[in-house]
């Protein structure tokens, strides 16, 4: 059993570190993000009535296509390098592959987010910070990065790649983006728990289905 | 083989009979609908091909599912042959449904659960032929094809769900036709014999969608076969 976390530890910590030096998954992922949000700001703002309206969305069309561009990267790298065959001879199982893979992908994922989230309050004038929302995001993300790994390292085997994995990966993910919006506008005009539970556990139900589905089929993706 | 060709044979002559008797109930035996009018003579069509297309989707869940199993060739053939058949049904089904629309709601397209489920089932679906396209050959790409089969298939009640909980938000744009369930028996009769003749043209359809599967299979054995003969002569020929 620790063999099976260090495992897990120790592929994370890989992509952790590779990315800490060349930091060009976070720089990437953000920049498009803050250009997606300043795009979407001129399809809404000419009525700022509606921004408390559509904020939550456009928060999440940034954070979902942006997540799509970042989560290419995941095997991408390892691909260029050659180095899939070199994690699949470790004696890591499987299991703790897609684990790693997918905690290094959340880790990106999150500091991303984390840096997104004082533009997003800057240019449409929220204050995100609130506790609720911050749940919305994290678990939210979980859901997105796991079925992002599985679907990352089938399109990092294909021919373009860069098309293929939003196309199988946005439409899976629509329970999670549709929830996030809601529970994100909740979250924003501050109403009670009570009135955004369903939209947390869906998210919560839907987190669940994909990692066990997902840590199932890596092991049948990623044979050979 | 001779077997198949009969039972193909025979599918395809059920399947026309039963499309010209539909076509005769359709649009000159079945009474017209008092508040929808002409138009909602197309819901046979829609709603036959709406069936089909989820009993193709069905399929690619069983193919998909068996081969991850078995590993055998057949199971991911039936896959891929029903996704190719159902994505056809699927999307004959969404433009019946947009060309009924406009005149019975006045608009083509509303974010109805049902209408936005079936638009997302599309789009897995395509994803699914894309895979197929740019995936590589052989049982990597069949594996590929295999998982978001699965996926696909069992991610469509929660869309579902969700996008159900999230128009009960928002007020209802558009009331949807005069209540369901109350169908007048000849229409009902009408809708199952449809429904029927689809069921027979989609089986006709797959069966000979899998016959030039195999076709394909054996033309790429042959070429492999060729191909190696062809070096081997090359090769003693320089010797």
């Amino acid at each position: 059993m620790t063999g099976f976390w260090s495992a897990i530890a120790a592929i994370m910590w890989k992509d952790i570190l590779t990315e800490a030096r060349s930091k060009e998954v976070v720089t990437a992922v953000l920049a498009f993000a803050i250009l997606t949000l300043v795009i979407l700001n001129f399809a809404v703002n000419k009525d700022t009535s509606l921004t408390p309206v559509v904020a939550p969305g456009v928060l999440w069309v940034s954070f979902t296509f942006a997540g799509a561009l970042g989560l290419t990267r995941t095997f991408a790298l390892e691909k260029e390098r050659g180095s899939v065959e070199g994690l699949l001879l470790t004696p890591a199982g499987r299991d703790a592959i897609f684990a790693g893979k997918m905690l290094g992908g959340l880790a990106f994922m999150l500091a991303a987010e984390a840096a997104l989230l004082p533009f997003f309050a800057v240019l449409f004038d929220v204050s995100p910070f609130r506790p609720l929302l911050l749940l919305v995001v994290v678990l939210a993300t979980v859901g997105f990065v796991a079925v992002g790994t599985l679907f990352s390292a089938i399109a990092v085997n294909t021919r373009s790649r860069e098309i293929m994995l939003p196309m199988l990966f946005l439409p899976i993910v629509v329970p999670v983006v549709i929830a996030a919006v809601a529970a994100t506008g909740g979250a924003l005009e501050g109403k009670p728990w009570g009135e955004i539970a369903k939209w947390v556990q869906l998210i919560a139900v839907f987190d669940l289905l994909a990692l066990v589905f997902s840590a199932f089929a890596f092991e049948h993706v990623i044979q050979e | 083989m001779a077997m198949d060709r009969m039972a193909g044979k025979a599918l395809l002559v059920t399947s026309a009979a039963l499309m010209l008797l539909t076509l005769y109930l359709v649009f000159i035996w079945v009474p017209t609908e008092r508040n929808l009018g002409i138009s909602q003579r197309i819901f046979y069509f829609h709603v036959s091909l709406a069936w089909v297309g989820f009993l193709a989707f069905f399929f690619v869940l069983v193919g998909s599912v068996g081969y991850l199993w078995k590993r055998s060739r057949s199971y991911d053939n039936l896959a891929y042959a029903s996704a190719e058949v159902g994505m056809v049904f699927t999307t004959l089904m969404l433009i019946t449904g947009v060309t009924w629309a406009k005149p019975a709601w006045g608009v083509w397209w509303t974010w109805d659960p049902k209408l936005t489920t079936s638009l997302i089932l599309w789009l897995i679906y395509a994803a699914y032929l894309m895979l197929r396209a740019y995936a590589p050959a052989g049982s990597q790409g069949a594996r590929y094809a295999a998982v978001l089969g699965i996926v696909g298939f069992v991610d469509v009640p929660i869309i579902y769900l969700s996008v159900v909980w999230w128009r009960t938000v928002h007020p209802p744009l558009v009331v949807g036709p005069a209540a369901e369930g109350s169908l007048e028996p000849s229409m009902r009769a009408v809708l199952m014999v449809a429904t029927v003749a689809f069921t027979f043209l989609f089986a006709h359809l797959l069966m000979e969608r899998l016959a030039l599967r195999r076709s394909e299979e054996e033309a790429d054995r042959a070429r492999v076969v060729a191909e190696s003969n062809l070096a081997g002569y090359r090769a003693m020929e320089g010797a």
